[in-house]
């Protein structure tokens, strides 16, 4: 049986499960054809579903770049910060409200260039943010540069002749600096990455998930592999689930393996666990704990009011 | 509303600007600061390090200054009245955030504590000269308020005030202290909690179906939520509409950024706050702002004493610019005498309000100290031959 | 019997997962990652267009749907995705839960 719709643009589209944690109104989106990033949105939406969390809960937060505009697309609290800076306004949210489920989702160049500074602290911290980082090696929004993820030899607009840097292996830099669940997969990977994302859910501390995917229009283009289908062919095609790989290991090449999987997944005192301990143990009973923020009553929001 | 009473350090006290000025805060209600420490302004957040555990709340040293910039501003749309201090170097680091405060219209703090500059300068010595990136550091069109204390005992009040008129107004507030302000030790006066009168989040009580986030009525302002109440609600630094959502055309623009502008410059009777004696027909007007304002009332007081009519006019507000008492003044006075530890900034909007109705003379300084009652003197005298 | 025995295979047949796929046109950019991961080929791209010139997929197997909305989780546009619907091929009796009886 076959069923299509034609619902004009905004229109919100019963029946399909990911249809609620959308923003009907906004849609059809700006993300091009072949785009992963839509993909990735997906599987978040598949991993809130199956772990359960309240919604409300969620606030999702990103900076600038094709996937910072993951936060305008969902329906949840959602903050578009400005490049690089989508963690320290997590940290500040999380750290407000404790109760918050704050979510990081972001693209590589966001996150490992202009955030890296943020990125290796929170993760040193431990502070309980779920980062999920699409990367499609390169700045995509602003036309297609290099990003310290760009594969040594590929071509970018701003490496005409061929990238010559070394790059950045993301889940090594986040292991190292202290993140205690590191996990990468690709736009291929759906349901892993749905389980992935859930797992994240279910830990406390810094959580980084790295998802590879095309940018057609972009990268894939310029170093002439084809389309966004090209793309995900290429991913089912060479990449290897190897969990608990170590993470030395799992650098990417221009056109190689990719190594996905769950690499870490360890036990750390998360940020906040960390400083109450401390100021119980040198203020004892002087040390008073920040008090829970007052939520309103959407029931009877005139009744309640959450301010200072 | 009062002032939560386990915030307010009531007593005499002998306190520096800094300190005094975390007192302020923690007084407003503020129960978050992020900060990066940068001389003159550390002791601000050492105290609030220090206290805030003993009262309820959260203290995060961030890695820079534009980190702290925007983990506060995470803090606020948590639920939290949040504050950071910097100095020169630190603030210029800012902008963006400040820029992105003022777009998504988020009520917050930002201290300076003015020291020497351009980059390093003179981390230990004050100066004046930040008053004109306080407004226009960031890029594009935006307003702000900015408030200068010049005691210790200013640093705890009007601190209380810059964090009701961020909540006010929605905006981000610069509380622009210098170094000799910060570190000088006065009498400070905390009166009881129930003195203090703290203007709350003027958080929404509309329902979610009903709720816009950048929906305003009359007065220009929206009101907030918070995230985790379930009003799923988009906050974004895109040119955006009434719903929050990015919305880049022209239209949506002009009508965003005169309102941004405009919620304040309507106000702006109620903001801009002087301290002026009213003696009658001065010919001379010493317009100065924080610890200069100290040094001018005794350049005045000479001036008096040989004869001159003087008359002070001390900025509390310095913006939005008191731009139409400049105007009415400018109309019986002969002319206006700037001192500033800068080599002439707040001198220019004097000019630009008083036209071609009175003389303006700066009395520049290029920091490092502050003036001499003598140079203030000098420069009246010569304006009032 | 025993916890390391399978239980045994239904006698009448086995129930087939059945679904349907619906497809939001004017969403469609025309990626192909729906046709291409369908595990069982249910989907082509049409010949038709949507407003904006892609053209979007159709159905071509319907009777291989099985509701595993595999297209709903790839889809990056959120313009199609798979529904099981309630109706079990073969024999009537045997449902899932049978087979854990014992």
């Amino acid at each position: 049986m076959i069923n299509i719709t034609k619902p004009t643009d905004g229109q919100p589209v019963a029946g399909n499960v990911v249809e609620p944690f959308l923003r009907s109104d906004r849609m059809p989106h700006i993300w091009c054809s072949g785009c992963g990033i839509g993909t990735t949105v997906n599987s978040f939406a598949h991993a809130l579903i199956d772990s359960k969390i309240d919604l409300r809960t969620v606030a999702l937060v990103s900076g600038i770049g094709c996937t910072g505009r993951v936060a305008g697309y969902v329906n949840l609290d959602s903050f578009h910060t400005t490049h690089g800076r989508a963690i320290p306004f997590a940290t500040g949210l999380k750290l407000a409200n404790p109760k918050l489920n704050v979510v990081v989702y972001s693209g590589d160049g966001d996150l490992s260039a202009i955030g890296g500074n943020h990125l290796i602290h929170a993760a040193r911290r431990n502070l309980d943010l779920k980062v999920i980082c699409v990367n499609n090696l390169v700045y995509a929004m602003t036309g297609g540069q290099t990003a310290p993820t760009t594969p040594g030899h590929a071509i970018t607009s701003t490496s005409p002749y061929g990238q010559c840097e070394p790059s950045f292996n993301l889940p090594h830099l986040v292991e190292a600096a202290g993140a205690v669940y590191v996990a990468r997969w690709t736009t291929f990977h759906v349901r892993q990455l749905a389980r992935s994302i859930g797992e994240a859910f279910q830990k406390k501390g810094f959580s980084f998930i790295e998802v590879i995917s095309p940018c057609p229009t972009l990268y894939q283009r310029r170093n002439k592999m084809g389309d966004g289908l090209d793309t995900m062919k290429y991913y089912k095609e060479k990449s290897k689930v190897r969990h608990g790989a170590p993470t030395g290991e799992v650098g990417l090449t221009i056109n190689g393996e990719i190594v996905v999987g769950k690499f870490v997944d360890r036990d750390r005192p998360d940020y906040q666990s960390l400083y109450r301990a401390q100021m119980v143990e040198s203020l004892g009973d002087r040390y008073i704990e920040q008090p829970d923020i007052e939520s309103t009553d959407l029931e009877h929001p005139e009744e309640s009011c959450a301010c200072s | 509303m009062k002032a939560d009473p386990r915030g307010v350090l009531t007593g005499t006290h002998f306190l520096d600007g800094d300190h005094a000025c975390c007192e302020g805060a923690l007084a407003a209600g503020s129960r978050f600061a992020a900060g990066y420490p940068i001389t003159p302004s550390t002791e601000v957040v050492e105290r609030f390090a220090s206290r805030v555990p003993t009262v309820g709340g959260t203290f995060i040293q961030m890695e820079d200054e534009l980190a702290a910039s925007i983990t506060l501003q995470g803090a606020v749309w948590g639920g939290a009245k949040a504050f950071t201090v910097t100095s020169g170097p630190g603030f210029s680091l800012m902008m963006e955030h400040i820029g992105y405060a003022a777009m998504t219209e988020t009520p917050c703090v930002f201290v300076d504590v003015q020291r020497g500059g351009p980059s390093t300068g003179l981390p230990t010595l004050p100066a004046q000269a930040d008053m004109m990136q306080a407004r226009w550091g960031s890029h594009g069109d935006y307003e702000i308020i900015a408030l200068c204390p010049n005691s210790p005992q200013e640093c705890f009040d009007l601190t209380i005030k810059a964090f009701n008129f961020a909540e006010e107004f929605r905006v981000p507030v610069m509380f622009m202290m210098d170094e000799v302000v910060g570190h000088m030790t006065e009498k400070v006066v905390i009166p009881p909690a129930d003195q203090i009168e703290v203007v709350p989040r003027q958080h929404t009580k509309k329902s979610v179906a009903d709720y816009l986030p950048y929906g305003t009525n009359v007065n220009q302002v929206p009101e907030m939520a918070h995230a985790g109440e379930g009003y799923n609600f988009h906050v974004t630094g895109l040119t955006h509409d009434e719903r929050g959502y990015p919305n880049m055309t022209p239209q949506t623009q002009d009508k965003l950024v005169r309102r941004l502008q405009n919620k304040i410059l309507d106000a702006a009777d109620r903001i801009t706050l002087l301290e002026e004696e009213r003696t009658d027909n001065a010919d001379v007007i010493v317009v100065s702002y924080g610890i200069t304002s100290r040094v001018a009332q005794r350049g005045i007081e000479l001036a008096r004493a040989q004869g001159l009519r003087v008359r002070k006019l001390r900025l509390i507000t310095c913006w939005p610019f008191p731009e139409k008492r400049i105007k009415e003044l400018a109309r019986t006075a002969k002319a206006f005498v700037v001192p500033e530890l800068n080599l002439g900034q707040m001198v220019r909007e004097v000019e630009r309000a008083a036209g071609p109705h009175a003389r303006t003379v700066s009395v520049p300084h290029a920091g490092g100290s502050v003036h001499r009652p003598d140079d203030i003197l000098k420069a009246i005298v010569e304006v009032s031959r | 019997m025993g916890v390391w025995e399978r239980p045994p295979l239904p006698k009448g047949g086995f129930p087939v997962p059945k679904g349907r796929v619906s497809i939001v046109v004017e969403r469609c950019k025309a990626c192909g990652f729906c046709v291409e991961f369908c595990p069982t080929k249910v989907l082509a791209l049409s010949s038709a267009f949507n407003s904006k010139g892609y053209h979007p997929p159709h159905v071509v197997a319907p009777e291989k749907c099985s509701g595993c909305d595999l297209c709903g989780m790839y889809c990056p546009d959120f313009a199609i995705y798979g529904q099981k619907v309630a109706e079990a091929k073969g024999s009537a009796k045997p449902k899932a839960e049978a087979s854990h009886e014992s």
